[in-house]
């Protein structure tokens, strides 16, 4: 089971975090530094694989963007690198040509792929079709009514 | 892909300043969001961006607070709050807010404010219990994609407590029309199975029917749910290994839609999860595994796409090979896969193939041997993860004769290490390989300083005591145990010469405890000088309190004599104003028994710690206390007790019973950290299944090994990498020079005689030094050629009881990686000339007949002087200690219930099972539950034409205590009649069930001595009496009792009568006593044999019954309530 996904950009700014345990305020902040400082000081071209204290820290880079979730021990490293990569085609096939900036725009977005995507730290739906359909469902819904409420916010 | 997005944020700079540009689109950056991005990235400093983002928290404060903001509008600030919060500012006043939202908004603002509430809020907030409603309303919506939030929101957190009020409906979901909302309602049960298991125990066979779904989405998800139980329980789903095998089959064809493939690999997920679930039922199961060979033969042969996602298949699949039941054919096939991972150029496939050979090393030595040169070349890759993970290979193949190379690689990278979770599992590996295969005391010594120096303050705290306890208590020889005592006080003195300084904290304790026990036993050194080191160490300004008091102790140990006592007095009067009270008080003990010799030798006796004994119930303070009672002193309670006195004073508990346990397994574990031994004998445990076949099968030494791997050209072309291998240390050839034969030997026999390149022929050297003695040791010992140094330090036995760490360590010497046991079995059949038995495969024996290394060692003595060789396959199977429970094909009608003896006959007794068979005996036992008493009927049934003699039967349980009931034990059996032994059984440590494991020698009638192991279970019911008493003794009792379990068990019938039915149930199956029963609450009494009393308290509450158990016996309880349980589920 995945205990948490995060993003964050090689500056070390977090862009999405995801957690599939409980986890306290103080564990999360302690978790995502060290998450930034492990992972950021890879060199590249090096095993995308880390342990952290128990847990299996799997990373993956696109662009200058990083992708890092934390595993169980028996869960399967390799396994979880195609996780990470049909997360960023959902993304990719969502916003078309995906890039940071749009994670950074939407990241409400971004949360709500990962939701259609992954339950419980569990993959819960591998067709990207479908996920994609279940996203479009929501997105009709949300242009009908910003239709409807098309006048200025405030 | 990652291309495009390069070249889209090279673009990143003109994005922000030009709206207008076609990609930006879709960037809301009209938006207040975008502003404030925007913002934040224009800005230089980090003061700047606090300034920034406070503004923007107080322009979002007012607006959520003001009545005038619209849902949509809060829909916006809600995002932007999470932005906020996600930069790691705290916006806690929106909290509320976004669970206004959720409950209020319409269908999109509601998905933000439930994002919004699983972002800002964990599963033990307070705010939460306030989205139960909501939930509730959305998971009875008719808007599908409401339901679908509420699911999801739902797997995020949920409060523990509430689930029981939205479990119907996500059950109902389960049967919900659209596959999505049943899948997402099958992995909501899973979470809640993972945070409060016993809450969904009924509706297991509703996973069974999602597990049947059409909806292939469905099935998998409900795979998790299964996973998990099969894990705790493989027993209970063997029946489904067919089920999971078919499914796998399709999945393997390509059955499934299109959909469900992941570059072109057919649902790699699903297959991954099934190899999984089939490697924990096939695990030391033969039968199950034999169905599952043909799919995972299928599995390997259609993974050969060069993609991760089948080396992802692959690497399951091989892990689920060597975990089942071996099969030659798989394992060789498995063995090829390894190889392709670790001879891989990509580095995450180098990095699974040593995990995998880390995984199957203990069951095939021969592939770390085929491997070796890789695993030199890993050793010094530059990334640290893939050397670590090498070491970890290493801990695995150490022997007692490459443990001195093995160990010093892994100090080297302890020294350079920096991460404390690896030093602290590494110095633990270290301290227990050096404990168990040492060559001698100066480098067990010196191994343990640099453990203590680099360890620290991160070791676990049972390696420094388990070191010293083995420093007093000893080994077998007294000459032995003076030198390493000697030699240790010697380096110690040498180090608190140096710079005692820079030594951490637990190694000064460490010293001065050694320094003050052992120091006598050198003569020419004076007790002065061992006073003078240590009071400078008491002087040092980074001397932490706690060692001061251990210097103390150490000191008032030596202060003997002239010199010593006016130290003593020195320090004792400068301690003895002390602030820290405990420094206080050893600076008193300093100063008396520096000054009353008497005394001195009495509390401080030279003899060790064995003649003294600890009074635990301190019963000593009986006087003190009843002193104190009777001047009106309020009777102690335990703390448990206090503060539940104090939650009912305060009188506003509205629910006495918690609705579900309070531990969350998958919570705690990440801050949990377990010791390091802990976790290497788990880890091991998979490789304790050690194969003889695999290993013995051979009789090609380690040459072999070398030269292969010699010739591969991989390793030839890597000239960097052999530069870099220049540098490897040799092993030093003063300290091993055992091994430094080998090497040699080695070498000399390698068929190329060409000089070898420098290099090279170093590194094979530390190939031949580190692989020494795997795999070709039982060929070796059968040739006579080398003796394996003995294990240096073996244990005395000890009493059992004594701290986790001493019964960690003995297990781990039974764990030990195969050479212990191999050595015993090899000298025996060095002895008897036979060793073509070597090869006669013997399946694992379990764990807990092989713990005994005598038995195995006895039984095989038995076996080689067998004569009659015909028979020995079978036997020797046997004897190994696999219960033959299932051997029943013989016929056995005979009626053993009319042996029962005549004063057990009429009594509820339990129906006669086959214990096993051996030759012409056989073994069946009953037990007969007597008012008082457990009664465990033992019959002997010698089917043979001639008696059988000098029966010897031994019974033998870790949780029970075992009393043989007649004075004259059995002796021996005519042929064709029943003997019948009986043993009283009571309780020593509770458990569900309990377990006898016996063995009976006996005499065949050839006249060769034969024996047979047998274990038999109990039920802990058998010893559970009712307890009657009255409702004013319960309720005196109840207080007392210190160890309570609650949980909620499923009512029997519903109504009024619910609780008496069930009631009734659990005193007829369970025999309990009832006490009472008052409206929807009831009391239950009942003792487990002699007089451990159990309370029970059930109350009626939401159509559960909630249980409440309470004993003064630890894990009573827990028993108990499981009984309970399964009584329940099975009426």
């Amino acid at each position: 089971m995945m205990r948490f996904l995060l993003l964050f950009s090689r500056q070390g700014k977090l862009r999405l975090q995801k957690w599939f345990t409980t986890y306290t305020d103080r564990e999360k902040k302690k978790v995502i530094r060290d998450m930034m400082m492990l992972v950021l000081a890879r060199a590249p071209r090096s095993c995308n694989f880390v342990q952290w204290r128990d847990l299996k820290i799997v990373y993956k880079r696109y662009a200058s963007l990083y992708f890092c979730a934390g595993l169980e021990t028996q869960d399967n490293e390799l396994l979880s690198i195609e996780v990470l990569h049909r997360y960023v085609e959902l993304l990719d096939r969502y916003f078309g040509n995906v890039c940071e900036l749009d994670i950074i725009f939407n990241f409400e977005k971004a949360y709500f792929i990962l939701d259609e995507f992954l339950m419980g730290g569990e993959v819960l739906e591998t067709s990207k079709a479908a996920v994609l359909r279940s996203m479009e469902d929501a997105d009709t819904l949300q242009e009908t009514m910003e239709e409807y409420m098309s006048k200025p916010a405030y | 892909m990652s291309d495009v997005v390069e070249k889209t944020l090279t673009a990143l700079p003109s994005l922000l300043s030009l709206d207008s540009q076609p990609g930006s689109a879709k960037l809301s950056s009209t938006s207040k969001l975008g502003n404030l991005i925007r913002g934040i990235t224009e800005l230089a400093s980090k003061h700047e961006e606090e300034k920034l983002i406070q503004r923007e928290l107080t322009s979002i404060k007012e607006q959520v607070s003001s009545p005038n903001t619209s849902m949509r509008q809060m829909k916006e600030l809600m995002v932007r709050s999470i932005y906020c919060e996600m930069l790691g500012y705290e916006a806690s006043f929106t909290y509320i807010h976004a669970i206004k939202l959720a409950q209020q908004g319409s269908a999109l603002e509601k998905r933000v404010g439930y994002l919004a509430v699983s972002l800002f809020l964990n599963e033990s907030h307070e705010l939460l219990l306030l989205l139960v409603n909501t939930v509730l309303k959305d998971l009875q919506s008719t808007n599908l994609i409401e339901v679908c939030m509420a699911l999801t929101v739902v797997s995020q957190m949920f409060p523990k407590d509430m689930i029981p009020a939205i479990l119907p409906l996500v059950e109902e979901k389960l049967n919900h029309p659209k596959e999505i909302i049943r899948r997402k309602a099958v992995l909501a049960l899973y979470k809640f199975y993972q945070i409060a298991p016993n809450q969904v125990q009924h509706i297991h066979n509703k996973f069974r029917k999602a597990l049947c779904d059409k909806d292939p989405g469905v099935m998998t998800a409900s795979l998790h749910i299964y996973l998990q139980m099969i894990q705790e329980n493989p027993e209970g789903y063997k029946d489904l290994a067919a089920s999971f095998v078919t499914i796998l089959k399709q999945v393997v064809g390509g059955k499934l839609p299109m959909d469900f493939n992941y570059h072109s690999v057919p649902a790699p997920w699903l297959q991954i999860q099934l190899l999984r679930i089939l490697s924990l039922l096939g695990k030391n199961d033969q039968s199950t595994s034999e169905i599952m060979y043909d799919v995972l033969d299928e599995s390997l042969r259609r993974a050969e796409m060069n993609h991760n996602i089948t080396y992802a298949i692959l690497y399951e699949c091989v892990k689920c090979i060597y975990t089942i039941h071996p099969k030659s054919e798989l394992l060789e096939k498995a063995a090829k896969c390894i190889g392709n991972f670790v001879l891989s150029q990509k580095i995450n496939l180098k990095y699974l193939g040593l995990k995998a050979l880390t995984y199957v090393v203990q069951q095939d030595p021969k592939l770390a041997l085929q491997h070796q040169m890789t695993i030199i070349e890993c050793l010094d890759h530059p990334d640290l993860i893939i050397k670590r993970e090498t070491l970890e290979l290493l801990f695995r193949i150490t022997n007692a004769q490459n443990v001195t190379v093995i160990v010093e690689k892994m100090l080297e990278f302890l020294r350079i290490n920096k991460d404390d979770y690896t030093t602290t599992d590494l110095v633990g590996k270290v301290a227990e390989l050096a404990e168990k295969y040492a060559p001698d005391n100066e480098w067990f010594i010196e191994t343990m300083n640099t453990v203590f120096s680099v360890g620290g303050e991160m070791m676990q705290p049972d390696i420094p005591n388990s070191f010293l306890k083995l420093l007093c208590e000893g080994f077998d020889s007294e000459e032995e145990d003076r030198k390493l005592r000697q030699f240790a006080v010697d380096s110690y003195i040498s180090l608190l010469q140096g710079e005692p300084g820079k030594l951490p904290q637990r190694f000064l304790q460490v010293i001065s405890w050694v320094l003050g026990e052992y120091s006598y036993l050198k003569e020419e050194l004076e007790s002065a000088t061992v006073l003078r080191l240590l009071t400078k160490l008491l002087d040092s300004k980074n001397t932490s309190s706690e060692t001061k008091s251990w210097v103390l102790i150490a000191m008032t140990k030596l202060c003997a004599g002239g010199a010593g006592v006016s130290v003593a007095q020195e320090l004792s009067e400068a301690y003895s104003s002390s602030l820290d009270t405990v420094l206080r008080q050893r600076a008193q003990e300093l100063q008396h028994l520096s000054q009353d010799s008497e005394i001195r030798a009495r509390v401080l006796s030279r003899d060790g710690l064995d003649s003294l004994e600890v009074d635990s119930s301190l019963s000593f303070l009986d006087g003190f206390v009843s002193e104190a009672l009777a001047a009106g002193a309020a009777p102690y309670k335990p703390p448990h007790q206090r503060q539940e006195e104090l939650a009912q004073s305060k009188a506003l508990s509205l629910e006495p019973y918690g609705l579900s346990l309070p531990i969350s397994m998958s919570a705690c574990s990440i801050t949990d950290r377990q010791s390091p031994t802990l976790l290497s004998i788990s880890s091991g445990l998979s490789g304790d299944s050690t194969d003889l076949s695999h290993k013995g099968g051979s009789t090609t030494l380690k040459l072999d090994g070398v030269k292969r791997v010699w010739g591969k050209e991989g390793y030839l072309a890597q000239r960097e990498l052999l530069e870099e291998a220049a540098h490897v240390e040799m092993p030093s050839p003063l300290r091993s020079p055992i091994q430094q034969g080998e090497a040699e030997g080695s070498h000399s026999q390698t068929p190329t005689p060409t000089p070898t390149p420098e290099p090279e022929q170093e590194k094979q050297q530390l190939a031949s030094s580190l692989f020494v003695g795997l795999g070709s040791q039982s060929s070796v010992c059968l040739m006579g050629k080398s003796e394996l140094p003995p294990q240096r330090f073996r244990r005395k036995a000890k009493s059992p009881g004594s701290s986790s760490g001493s019964s960690e360590l003995s297990s781990n010497s039974t764990l030990s990686p195969p050479s212990t046991v191999d050595n015993l079995l090899c000298n025996n059949l060095l002895d008897s000339n036979t060793p073509s038995e070597l090869d006669v495969p013997s399946p694992e024996p379990p764990p807990q007949l092989s713990q005994d290394l005598s038995t195995a060692n006895g039984t095989c003595d038995v076996e080689l002087t067998d004569t009659d060789l015909k028979e020995s396959e079978p036997t020797l199977i046997r004897d190994n200690g696999v219960l033959a429970t299932e051997d029943l094909d013989k016929p056995r009608d005979l009626c053993l219930s009319s042996h029962l003896p005549a004063e057990l006959s009429g009594l509820c007794c339990s129906e006669i099972t086959h214990l096993c068979s051996h030759q012409s005996l056989q073994l069946s036992t009953c037990h007969v539950q007597r008012d008082k008493s457990v009664v465990l009927v033992v019959f002997i049934y010698n089917s043979s034409d001639s008696d059988v003699q000098q029966i010897l039967l031994k019974l033998d349980s870790d949780q029970l205590e075992v009393l043989c009931v007649c004075e004259s034990p059995v002796k021996e059996v005519r042929s064709d009649s029943v003997a019948v032994c009986q043993y009283t059984l009571t309780v020593r440590r509770p458990s569900v069930h309990v377990e006898v494991a016996g063995m009976v020698s006996y005499m065949s009638p050839s006249g060769t001595p034969q024996s047979v192991q047998f274990s038999c279970k109990l039920p802990l019911t058998s010893f559970i009496r009712p307890l009657t008493v009255s409702t004013e003794e319960y309720g005196a009792m109840w207080l007392e009792f210190s160890n309570d379990t609650k949980q909620n068990l499923t009512l029997i019938g519903d109504g009024r009568e619910s609780l008496t039915a069930t009631l009734n149930v659990l005193k007829k199956k369970l025999q309990l006593h009832v006490v009472e029963i008052i409206g929807m609450e009831g009391i239950v009494a009942c003792r487990l044999l002699q007089d451990h009393p159990c309370l029970m308290h059930c109350r009626v509450h939401a159509g559960t019954l909630a249980v409440w158990l309470r004993s003064p016996v630890a894990d009573l309880p827990d028993c108990l309530i499981y009984h309970c349980q399964r009584a329940l589920q099975e009426h």
